[in-house]
């Protein structure tokens, strides 16, 4: 792609259209020779991207009308059965449910605690930069590390109890007990990336420009009505790109799960990507765990889908 | 919302800062202070903040245990390749993308989009079966391949095309009139160009790989090919239970680099990764 380019009418056009008399348009063109260079730009990206997301995407389908047998060497055609198998499974309520919860927990407790953490960084004080670097740490912390202090943190003599019990308070065993076990996977991963989020917020209202807030202040309007009328409705791009990311990275979420509980106790933090692991790689049901990964895309999809009708209702402006 | 506040709300908005950093600074101390503590004060009451008795017991026991040295530079060398094969196949796509104009180019950008809704968790079984039937299980092909080609990629290709997009072509345009081809011009005046969004498409693709959790253990069995997070996770006594201060020193040594690599390079991190593409 280095060469210099060849005019049609003024380039060493001899060189690919040897043209005796009238002088002819050649087919080798700089418009051809760019086109080709697109190509081979994008030719990379789009292989890969056939080979290791489209292919596999199709395999899923396909693999999910079968059953594999890794230490016999068998793959036999079984049909509707992996889907007959979805229908009965008893445990498949309780893993919507804990994906649900999971992903509606993490959502909600995720923005709120990013869009608050944003304003007070947004304000006028000395220091916020400290304060930037102490909440965004945790991004860059290895997953599985911070995920295993959490967990020791949250034994039953563990820290977290510990504190508590200085004060007189006796703690939970966090990890053990039914509610407390989806409520600490979610916070786990609150403050693990919840940082992301602030600082995407902290962009957005930093590109609030301030004579609204000084307009609204001669119209005497409170500051909590600023925020809703004002803050809110100029930063909803930013709040819709926060949520399509945290709702769809929650649905991902697997080493939290393996660490601290392993999806129990009983099913009650055991989300649909936990259960498609252990189906396929610890029950080696390859055919059904290949028929859950069709039901995680079809919830990524649905979701994709009604966030982008959100987009069009809600959403006050494109940026 | 940038107003002058009274010395008394700043006071205020001080103190609940310091209470809010709590849980994402205590985590990291706790990390640090219990991997230097001997097991018997682990779980000592009152919880010490300060080990009383410090010891590097923990961080030799590491080193026997697993061949950690070799799981370290398994999971340095895959993050930095995964990094340098990500921004060559994003830079060149989001470039090609933005600034070429060749036939069928929105659907073939729909069609790289498309990975952007197919976590690679969703298609880990046929990949298990791919990899497995060309001989690459518990190798570090999968690991290497999938996030340089799929979801991670696309998405880093979208950050690059709508840099491009953004930036000003004349430079681009004089330097094709002075006779540059399409890929001098990419590689000599618009590749430097975009230097704080391959900055940031770097940082997290680094970040993703070194977090890689579900791929290591589905695809890998031997202990010298494991990476770190799969590694952490192994350090366990003869009945499964945690060794604690042994997987705290493991993880401390996991989180400490990037972590002092952040706090040197704080700014770039973070406006990086807020003003580059993803606001959308």
């Amino acid at each position: 792609m280095t060469g210099s380019p060849t005019d049609t009418r003024t380039g060493p056009v001899a060189k690919t259209g040897p043209a005796p008399g009238r002088p002819r348009r050649p087919w080798w063109t700089s418009h051809r020779r760019d086109q080709l260079a697109g190509y081979l730009f994008v030719a990379p990206q789009l292989l890969g991207s056939i080979v290791f997301v489209i292919l596999p995407l199709v395999l899923v389908v396909w693999y999910s009308l079968h059953e594999w047998n890794v230490l016999a060497g068998t793959f036999d055609y079984v049909g509707g059965d992996n889907y007959a198998q979805l229908a009965e499974d008893t445990n498949l309520g309780g893993v919507l449910r804990a994906t649900g919860l999971f992903s509606v927990g993490l959502v909600v407790f995720n923005l709120a605690l990013a869009l608050l953490l944003a304003v007070l960084l947004n304000q006028k004080l000395r220091g916020t930069i400290v304060f930037r670097t102490l909440f965004f740490s945790p991004v860059v912390v290895s997953l599985v590390a911070w995920t295993i202090v959490w967990g020791f943190l949250l034994q039953d003599n563990g820290g977290i109890n510990g504190l508590l019990d200085t004060i007189g308070v006796a703690g939970p065993n966090w990890l053990r007990g039914e509610g407390t076990a989806m409520l600490s996977v979610v916070v786990v991963q609150v403050f693990k990336n919840v940082g992301l989020n602030m600082v995407l917020f902290l962009a957005a209202l930093q590109g609030v420009p301030a004579e609204l807030y000084e307009a609204a202040e001669v119209d005497g309007a409170r500051r909590m009505r600023q925020f809703w009328r004002i803050t809110v409705p100029l930063i909803s791009p930013t709040i819709l790109l926060t949520s399509i990311i945290t709702v769809v990275g929650s649905l991902q979420v697997f080493a939290q799960i393996a660490v601290l509980t392993q999806g129990g106790p009983g099913t009650s933090t055991t989300v649909l990507v936990y259960y498609l692991y252990q189906q396929a790689f610890q029950f080696h049901h390859f055919g059904y765990g290949a028929t859950l990964s069709i039901v995680l895309f079809a919830i990524v999809l649905a979701l994709t889908v009604l966030q982008w009708q959100m987009r069009k209702r809600w959403v006050f402006h494109e940026s | 919302m940038s107003r002058d506040l009274s010395p008394r709300t700043k006071l205020v908005l001080y103190g609940v800062l310091m209470v809010l950093a709590i849980p994402f600074v205590f985590p990291t101390w706790w990390m640090v202070t219990s991997s230097l503590k001997p097991v018997a004060d682990i779980f000592a009451f009152p919880p010490q903040l300060w080990p009383t008795d410090p010891r590097l017991e923990a961080y030799q026991r590491v080193f026997e245990l697993q061949p950690f040295g070799r799981q370290y530079l398994n999971s340095v060398y895959i993050a930095l390749v995964v990094t340098v094969g990500t921004l060559a196949v994003a830079a060149l796509a989001g470039y090609a993308f933005a600034r070429i104009r060749f036939r069928g180019q929105n659907v073939l950008f729909l069609v790289v989009l498309a990975g952007l809704l197919i976590p690679s968790e969703v298609t880990i079984v046929p990949l298990f079966q791919m990899f497995f039937k060309l001989g690459l299980v518990d190798t570090h092909w999968p690991l290497i391949l999938v996030p340089i080609f799929g979801a991670p990629s696309v998405l880093a290709t979208f950050i690059m095309r709508q840099f491009f997009i953004a930036l000003p072509g004349e430079l681009e345009e004089a330097a094709r009139v002075d006779g540059l081809g399409r890929f001098a011009t990419f590689w000599k005046i618009a590749l430097p160009l975009s230097r704080p969004a391959l900055g940031a498409v770097a940082i997290f693709t680094f970040l993703h790989s070194w977090n890689l959790y579900l791929e290591p253990i589905v695809f890998l069995s031997s202990p010298e090919k494991f990476t770190l997070p799969q590694a952490l996770t192994q350090f366990v006594d003869a009945y499964g239970g945690p060794m604690w201060n042994v997987q705290l020193a493991a993880a401390s040594m996991t989180a400490l680099p990037v972590l002092a690599v952040f706090v040197i390079a704080q700014k770039q991190f973070v406006e990086g990764l807020a003003h580059t593409g993803l606001k959308g």
